[in-house]
């Protein structure tokens, strides 16, 4: 039933599908692009709104601390600066755990949401959900309290069976703070 | 050191098959006997290294520069499948000593999802113990290679329990399969142990 | 005639779903099945995932079959099943993007997927564009049955709910059944009940 195998047969019909297919996919991707950059957009304003009090505009911004650079957003509404929505990532028990930290003006943190995690289903990836140990993060200043997990000396209540991932959410945590503090004394912010 | 983790953390930690569940249709077909388990881990360890040398470099000098990653797949793909037909005829020619070892698995090797699967995740994945965290092409040459030993570790550890499991005798609507995907099971709970280990 | 032709596209779908199993018949597709079947939900998408490659490349290639050269013919189908993939991550990347992330990896994996290059090998390639958009129906939604019911019972036994719906309050469930080993205890065992209770008749 197949046409006969010869090599301009076999080079022609390759050719042919190989050209088709990609011209489709380059369509395909030039009327996708625009939906999927807008939900990329989309998924970063969500965790910004989440962390931060109501503002009206955002602007992307980078800062360097500790020979790390990290990536901020400033928000303002109106003239006054609301906040930053800084991304931190440490290392936690299963891969990189990237947080967006919400720090208000005062150096107090306002909340914190995961950006990405791989850590354990049912244990470490609990610090996207429990609510408990998401919940102290809502308004934590680090002046009043100290910032590890209790088991260390810290004011940090773990999440149960999770100490390393708890530990790595802290560490995220005050690393946002480290470059929050770098970006205030006018460290080299380049936008 | 990072090379150190990097073997690590790819044959234990994150064995291919028992923590990735890559290449599992092979891994139950061809582990009935040590022999062709055998035989079967070292065309996979060999197609696996050469595929990701050239799914890097392609990549890296013609998909990114030309911004075409979205190609990716269709592209990644197109390769493997014209490397193991190559690696075929080269090897029919060069050592047919090899050949007959390894030939029967070649034409399978395409369409197991462990090549593509680490080919991928060389280019995408981060990975937490490099530096900026992307492989530069020495680090994914060795985590190939690793991860492949990896496969070969499992397969062949696998392949001995299940030429004793073929002495037992099991209820009948246990027979072949089943057990054997239950006795995997209790393996990937003792590779369990090593997670966590290196991230 | 007519409600012959009817009743045979109905058969084709129903072999699919019990008879061709592709999951506990036929074992093919392993890796997505044990990888994504960690909640019914991530079961569920990734065999709809599957379902819409499987009946476009079916059709596709069912098209094309006549026309492709015998000894070209496993790269032309590699070619045209990638095209779907790749529209597929477009369309999730666009409008499910969460779900794309949990099903990382093993989406571009549908491409090597040996339940779809077995359909268009064993079906799609001899049979015209109807009746292989159906059997590609009938073996998808077997695939997406079976990812489904494992998913549900991992996630009942792993996390002690169904659907996202928890209904232990609170507590943890047997976690190994989330993780690896779970995946494949979870199998073994299914398998099991499908050969004692509907293989046999």
């Amino acid at each position: 039933m197949a046409v006969k195998s010869n090599l301009t047969n076999m080079v022609l019909v390759l050719g042919i599908t190989c050209l088709v297919c990609s011209a489709l996919l380059g369509g395909a991707y030039a009327l996708t692009k625009e939906p999927i950059d807008k939900a990329v957009v989309e998924k970063t304003n969500r965790a910004i709104s989440q962390v931060l009090p109501a503002f009206s505009e955002t602007a992307y911004k980078e800062v360097s601390s500790d020979g790390k650079t990290y990536h901020y957003y400033e928000a303002t509404n109106g003239s006054s600066v609301v906040g930053y929505a800084i991304e931190s990532t440490t290392v936690g028990f299963g891969g990189n755990l990237t947080l967006m930290v919400g720090v208000t003006p005062d150096g107090v943190v306002y909340n914190t949401s995961v950006l990405s995690q791989s850590e354990t289903p049912g244990l470490g990836a609990k610090c996207n959900t429990d609510e408990k140990f998401m919940a102290q993060w809502k308004g934590f200043d680090p002046s009043s309290k100290i910032l590890s997990v209790k088991k260390d000396g810290g004011d940090v209540d773990a999440i149960t069976a999770s100490t390393i991932t708890s530990r790595a959410y802290t560490e995220a945590v005050k690393n946002a703070l480290e470059a929050f503090k770098s970006l205030n004394n006018g460290g080299q912010s380049n936008e | 050191m990072e090379y150190f983790l990097i073997i690590i953390s790819a044959i234990f930690v994150n064995n291919i098959v028992l923590a990735q569940f890559l290449g599992i249709c092979p891994f139950l077909g061809v582990s009935n006997k040590l022999s062709t388990a055998t035989g079967m881990s070292m065309a996979v360890c060999f197609v696996i290294t050469l595929a990701t040398l050239v799914t890097y470099l392609i990549n890296q000098y013609l998909l990114v520069p030309f911004g075409l990653t979205f190609l990716q797949t269709i592209a990644f793909i197109l390769v493997i499948a014209a490397l193991v037909q190559m690696v075929e005829i080269v090897l029919k020619k060069v050592s047919p000593a090899l050949y007959q070892a390894l030939g029967i698995f070649l034409p399978l090797i395409t369409t197991n999802c462990a090549v593509l699967g680490v080919a991928i995740n060389v280019v995408t994945k981060q990975f937490s113990f490099v530096p900026g965290g992307m492989l530069n092409l020495g680090q994914a040459l060795v985590y190939a290679f690793a991860t492949s030993l990896g496969y070969g570790l499992a397969m062949v550890i696998f392949a001995g329990i299940r030429e004793h499991l073929a002495l037992n005798d099991v209820p009948k609507a246990f027979k072949g399969v089943p057990i054997a995907i239950i006795s995997v099971g209790i393996l990937a709970l003792a590779f369990m142990g090593f997670s966590g280990m290196v991230k | 005639m007519e409600d012959k032709a009817m009743s045979n596209k109905l058969k084709l779908i129903g072999d699919g779903l019990v008879k061709n199993n592709p999951t506990f018949v036929l074992l093919l597709g392993m890796c997505p099945t044990l990888a994504t079947t960690t909640s019914a939900i991530n079961g569920l998408s990734m065999g709809l995932a599957t379902l819409f490659v499987l009946v476009l490349s079916n059709m596709a290639i069912s098209a094309i079959a006549p026309v492709v050269p015998d000894k070209v013919h496993i790269p032309v189908y590699i070619v045209v099943i990638a095209t779907f993939v790749t529209l597929l991550q477009f369309l999730m990347q666009a409008y499910t993007p969460a779900m794309y992330e949990t099903l990382g990896l093993f989406i571009p994996l549908i491409v090597v997927n040996c339940i779809v290059l077995g359909r268009a090998e064993a079906f799609a390639n001899k049979h015209g564009v109807l009746e292989s958009a159906c059997d590609g129906l009938g073996v998808g939604l077997g695939f997406t049955c079976s990812l489904t019911v494992l998913g549900l019972v991992r996630e009942i036994l792993g996390s002690g709910s169904a659907f996202g719906f928890n209904f232990i309050g609170g507590h943890d469930g047997m976690l190994a059944f989330v993780m690896a080993p779970g995946a494949f205890l979870c199998l073994g065992y299914l398998m099991v009940l499908f050969n004692k209770f509907v293989k046999k008749n």
